[in-house]
């Protein structure tokens, strides 16, 4: 029995071209899944706030702080994540995100921004998670 | 959520937190077809009992008609499991195991983007359901891996024979795994971990 087979794509090159004409470039754009957006994601500021964004509280709750914000700078007394912050309080991601971006604002949180994939990769950063790996 | 009962919203069990040393983390990111095993594999090796997150996704194309409801009408909630590795008391590890719609892995911003890389869990009974999300990782150059679950009841294909069927280059990993064993979990990510820092060594990471 031998297997179905598959083609290999290649990696899109930055910037995308733009569509030749109304007829053209119509293949993404036209896709179903297009028509699906993230609620709410208008909001520059959001959009930097990633899932494994670390959440840390600078201060504990004040009498000001509303009920969403006194439950987040709890849950963050210690580093959190953005997703386990979202995970915890049943929220949306994007939802949690509005309200750490005020947080932020507020000076109340401090956010530490992760580790992202780069056109010049860190060798000691993946050499720090084999290592720990390892450890499992 | 109930709010102002704040007091009482479950949090992380005293050790599943983070120490204040924790400065930034990574990510890698599971895909595959549903069933495959990525929650499986994801609460195998995760330090922390798996949690959930949610977003809510809306339909924003022009002509439907909003007359008649709320925007709740044509929200679709898309979960995602993950875990967590500590990797030193300053790095921290999650793995996402990736929702079942596939149509909406892509538009979470930012969800492969800035991972560090991806494993793509398949089943050989059902091997064309991870062709579609292998072009989308190769379009946005997200280096990943291959690890195929092995169900008793699957066909078993000799390497070589998958790699030519999945069309992939011969750097890529291609392993077999049991994502039930936290052993073979951890050496699926050994392997990503490996496969990236060689990429790094060559250059070749974009
Ligand atoms: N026999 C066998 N069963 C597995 C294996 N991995 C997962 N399963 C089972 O397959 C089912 C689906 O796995 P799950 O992790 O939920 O898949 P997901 O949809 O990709 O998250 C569960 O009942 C698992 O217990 C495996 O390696 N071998
Ligand atoms: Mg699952």
């Amino acid at each position: 029995m031998t297997p179905p087979r598959r083609k290999r794509r290649q990696q899109d090159l930055p910037p995308p071209p733009p569509p030749p004409g109304p007829a053209g470039g119509a293949k993404k754009s036209g896709s179903p899944e297009r028509l699906f957006t993230i609620a709410g994601s208008v909001d520059g500021a959001r959009a930097e706030l990633d899932l494994v964004t670390l959440i840390v509280a600078r201060s504990a709750p004040g009498p000001a702080a509303s009920p969403e914000q006194a439950a987040v700078l709890r849950l963050c007394a210690a580093p959190l994540s953005v997703a386990e912050l979202s995970a915890y309080l049943q929220l949306p991601f994007s939802a949690m995100t509005v309200l750490i971006t005020e947080l932020i604002a507020a000076e109340l949180v401090q956010a530490r921004a992760p580790i992202v994939r780069q056109a010049l990769p860190d060798r000691s950063l993946l050499e720090a998670v084999m290592h720990g790996l390892q450890r499992l | 959520m109930d709010f102002n009962g704040s007091d009482t919203i479950p949090g992380p069990r005293t050790e599943d937190q983070l120490p204040h040393t924790a400065q930034a983390a990574v990510k890698i990111v599971i895909v595959g077809g549903f069933g495959v095993g990525k929650t499986t594999m994801v609460g195998s090796v995760s330090e922390i009992r798996p949690l959930t997150t949610e977003e809510t996704m809306t339909q924003a194309g022009i002509g439907i008609d909003d007359n008649y409801g709320s925007d709740s009408k044509t929200a679709t909630t898309v979960a995602m499991d993950f875990g967590r590795i500590s990797i030193t008391d300053k790095l921290v590890l999650y793995l996402f195991g990736t929702p079942g719609q596939e149509r909406f892995w892509f538009l979470w911003n930012g969800l492969f983007e800035g991972a560090l890389g991806a494993v793509v869990l398949v089943d050989t009974r059902r091997l064309e359901v991870s062709f579609d999300v292998m072009g989308r990782l190769e379009e946005r150059g997200v280096p990943f891996v291959v690890a195929v679950n092995t169900f008793p009841d699957a066909p078993r294909y000799p390497v070589e024979e998958l790699r030519t069927a999945l069309d992939l280059s011969p750097d890529i990993p291609i392993l077999d795994c049991d994502v039930r064993r936290r052993a073979s979990s951890k050496d699926v990510l050994m392997t990503l971990t490996r496969f990236l820092h060689s990429l790094a060594l060559s250059g070749a990471l974009t």
